[in-house]
């Protein structure tokens, strides 16, 4: 694992946090296997989570209110940006969900072609099993986001992105709460950023599904985004 | 027309009232100032209004409204929802603010993991 911390100096990892106090640190611990540099941002967690995340091994960042994971986000690639040599950032859930080695190897991609934003998305393999009504659902997202962007994307809410620091110094998320995922995606057609996407797996645990978006988030999304 | 003075008298008095709030120094830009002056106007048109009640019923017969009663009505739902759509601006514009400072809060306390291998 050595070669990986040498070659990730690099890059950092910014973790929204919010009540993941059971999951965090373990979440950290793994993924600083592979990048030394992870900024936890919570977002005003009444549980242990900043401690958990702390011990992990995180820099730790904290709302003194719950502001939403677009907030969160947004403070951690403000956090990340000014750190010295910081040269790509990694989006990664606190919970689990997603796989280190997915994160690692869109980074990898980053160096190598010629993009300034890797989305990950679970229907570009067979990796990941969602539901069929909340496939349904994020297809109908994609088709909306298609229309209203022009970005071409297969997974309209996928929190797993790597980008880099043309990326970072371009992203500038309003949407505190859920929308803040379809205005990343109109923010990369506006900038005309360069994008790609990486198929990715989803670990839908049951920790997670146990507090997963509900289907019902995707209308609170859809309203966030028109009632301006 | 006389039994109908309490209501008018009350009435008149709120009207009264909202102003003399209004009126209590406050904040100095100038939109606020030209907003109290048409609350004041709107105000003035009430006390008016209630004076005289059959030149509301007038002026509904002249914009086609039935009655009176109907106009007033009409004038204050366009109100309320101005005055809701305003409200909901403001709303987020405070909330950008307060996301702001609360970010400017964290950024300035990162809290760094006590050993870093």
């Amino acid at each position: 694992m050595d070669e990986f911390i040498c070659s990730n100096d690099d890059t950092w990892l910014i973790v929204p946090l919010y009540n993941e106090a059971t999951v965090v640190r373990q979440v950290i611990e793994e993924a600083r296997a592979v990048f030394p540099n992870i900024v936890c941002v919570d977002d005003g967690s009444s549980d242990d989570s900043v401690i958990e995340a702390s011990a992990g091994g995180a820099v730790v960042l904290a709302h003194p209110i719950n502001l939403g994971q677009g907030a969160a986000l947004q403070t951690g690639i403000e956090f990340a940006r000014a750190q010295r040599g910081a040269m790509f950032f990694v989006t990664f859930d606190s919970d689990g969900q997603h796989e280190v080695g997915d994160a690692l190897a869109m980074v990898q991609r980053l160096r190598n072609e010629p993009y300034d934003v890797i989305v990950g998305s679970r229907f570009l393999d067979d990796r990941t099993n969602a539901g069929a009504l909340k496939r349904a659902v994020l297809r109908l997202a994609v088709l909306f986001e298609r229309l209203s962007t022009g970005v071409k994307l297969t997974d309209a809410h996928n929190g797993l992105r790597a980008f880099n620091r043309e990326a970072a110094s371009k992203f500038q998320i309003r949407q505190n709460r859920m929308a803040h995922a379809s205005e990343i995606v109109a923010q990369i057609g506006e900038h005309k950023l360069r994008y790609a996407e990486q198929p990715v797996h989803i670990k839908y645990t049951e920790y997670s599904l146990s507090k997963g978006q509900s289907l019902w988030n995707s209308v609170n999304i859809l309203t966030e985004l028109f009632i301006k | 027309m006389s039994d109908q003075i309490v209501i008018k008298i009350l009435l008149v008095a709120a009207f009264v009232v909202f102003g003399i709030v209004l009126l209590r120094p406050g904040r100095s830009a100038r939109n606020k100032a030209i907003r109290a002056i048409t609350l004041l106007v709107l105000l003035a048109c009430g006390v008016f209004a209630v004076i005289f009640p059959s030149v509301i019923n007038d002026l509904a017969n002249i914009v086609g409204v039935g009655r009176g009663a109907d106009l007033l009505l009409y004038a204050f739902i366009v109100v309320f929802v101005g005055n809701a759509l305003a409200t909901v601006r403001r709303q987020r514009a405070q909330d950008l603010q307060i996301t702001r400072l609360a970010r400017e809060i964290a950024l300035r306390n990162p809290e760094y993991p006590e050993t870093r291998s």
